[in-house]
């Protein structure tokens, strides 16, 4: 089964393999609000944990996404362009921002897992 | 994630935030409270911002805006307290009819602008010589300092803040208004009328700040929850936060005081000329009348025009504007995503050889250039009574 980390500033990663699927949580949806605007990096592009790998935009505010290891972008999910409203509606799922190729195993487990994550949103 | 605006924790050793008198029903209606202007006031409802903006647009939204400063310029008789306001802001009031309503400037004395106002005159033949002010809510100590002694010794400066307002907003706010205040139907765009609103003696004008048609009511603060739960009973009235109030405002071209407008520009860089009336331009007499006279002769080296980006990524505020060579000839003062309007629009001020509408122009997003051409505002056409 594939397994879920989480950052403390919401984002998400489900590893499978040597692959990462990298978006927001279902907690940073519902702060953000309605998503109007979600630019993504280019396929290729090497990220850097805690560098910027994508923006997010509600009607409010642009907020940045970061990298929560680091690695190549392998995939971005271009369907987020025509519909970003799929953040809000389904974050864990069809609202997946990219897909990042483990380069260090070992980052992983600096993040938080789903049971860490939802006890640390509780103390926001 | 890390947003990178909106502030959203208070300050520790600030004072603490004010309340307006509806503000135990937003909490209760599961709002989500921002410090504002000095105030805790819902940004947005569980509805949401988008689909607050679109309720608004489509039907009717109700808006607390009781945080704004409310206030009476009180004289012996309407001459008398018109030009001691006239000394103060370029607009015609002399002029103003009884009853009605005008969109103004309070100038310092190099013609920027301090803050941005509704000056009404009463449409009470009692209250001759008294005109309402409603003021920006950051701005309202600082307008009231600067006003009180500018005044001559028979005009007073009344603060009503014992008042609460509210705005109703939309295309249904016709029908919901009229159903507890029949009067209000009859009432014409920037019109002013005391009637009773569900029972309550209260201040109406058909005016708002969306681009839509509607009203805004003042009553007493101790009152105002009575007219606000009424209100909501109709299934087409819903309450609406600020952050869809600055999105409606930004598709209708309204500017933002702080933002949009400010000292550092006059009323015709920012393109308010039609708020300086006929005999005030020829006259002069208000604070920096001699600049902006030049200014309607001659032009203005830059101006406020709105902008409209062609893909999808919205300008925020400070987004540097370029001509498609490279060079920077303006800044975004406001920016964002247009719910009606279904993609981005800003407001800026460009070089005056750039500001003509279909001109294209880059916006720097992030470093990188954004095609953007320059558009008539508003963005969304108004729904006005007129």
């Amino acid at each position: 089964m594939a397994e879920t980390r989480y950052t403390k500033d919401h984002e998400y990663i489900r590893i499978e393999g040597d692959t990462g699927t990298v978006g927001i949580s279902d907690y940073a949806q519902g702060q953000l609000g309605d998503v109007v605007f979600v630019e993504l990096p280019a396929v290729g592009k090497a990220l850097t944990k805690g560098g910027e790998a994508a923006v997010v935009e509600s009607v409010k505010a642009a907020s940045e996404v970061y990298a929560p290891i680091s690695g190549e972008v392998v995939e971005v999910n271009g369907e987020l362009e025509a519909t970003p409203g799929t953040v809000n509606e389904d974050p864990a799922g069809k609202g997946w921002f990219l897909k990042i190729k483990i380069a260090d195993a070992a980052e992983l487990e600096g993040l938080m897992n789903e049971a860490e994550y939802q006890n640390y949103v509780k103390t926001l | 994630m890390a947003a990178e605006a909106e502030a959203t924790t208070h300050d520790a050793g600030a004072p603490a935030p004010l309340k307006t008198p509806l503000h135990a029903r937003h909490v209760t209606l599961g709002a989500r409270m921002v410090p504002f202007a000095g105030y805790d006031m819902p940004v947005q409802y569980p509805m949401g911002i988008l689909t607050e903006h679109n309720w608004t647009r489509e039907k009717a939204g109700l808006f607390d805006v009781s945080h704004m400063g409310q206030a009476f310029l009180i004289g012996p008789d309407h001459e008398t307290t018109a030009k001691a306001l006239e000394a103060l802001i370029p607009a015609d009031i002399l002029n103003l009819a009884p009853g009605k309503q005008r969109y103004s400037q309070l100038l310092n004395e190099e013609g920027g602008i301090l803050d941005d106002l509704m000056v009404t005159r009463s449409a009470d033949p009692d209250e001759d010589g008294a005109l309402y002010l409603v003021v920006n809510a950051a701005c309202k100590e600082a307008d009231y300092a600067h006003i009180e002694p500018r005044l001559p010794p028979n005009v007073k400066l009344i603060r009503a803040e014992h008042r609460g307002l509210i705005a109703l907003q939309g295309p249904g706010a016709e029908a919901a208004l009229a159903a507890i205040a029949p009067d209000a139907a009859e009432m014409g765009f920037m019109t002013s009328r005391t009637m009773k609103v569900a029972g309550i003696k209260a201040n109406v004008s058909r005016s708002g700040y969306t681009g839509e048609d509607g009203y805004e009511i003042s009553a007493a603060a101790t009152k105002i929850g009575e007219i606000w739960d009424t209100l909501l009973l109709d299934a087409n009235v819903k309450p609406i936060g600020l952050g869809a109030r600055d999105s409606l405002r930004l598709e209708a071209g309204l500017c933002l005081y702080g933002h949009d407008i400010d000292t550092t520009t006059s009323p015709v860089e920012a393109a308010l000329n039609w708020s300086i009336q006929k005999r005030r331009r020829e006259e002069g007499g208000f604070p920096g009348a001699a600049r902006i006279q030049r200014e309607f002769a001659e032009g203005t080296s830059r101006i406020r025009v709105g902008l409209k980006p062609e893909g999808r990524a919205p300008a925020r505020e400070g987004t540097e504007i370029a001509t498609p060579e490279g060079e920077v000839i303006g800044t975004v003062t406001s920016g964002g995503f247009g719910p009606t309007l279904n993609g981005p629009c800003a407001m800026g001020y460009v070089a005056k050889a750039h500001s003509a509408p279909g001109t294209q122009l880059n916006l720097i997003v992030r470093g990188k250039p954004l095609p953007a051409v320059v558009a008539t505002m508003p963005f969304v056409p108004n729904g006005y009574k007129r």
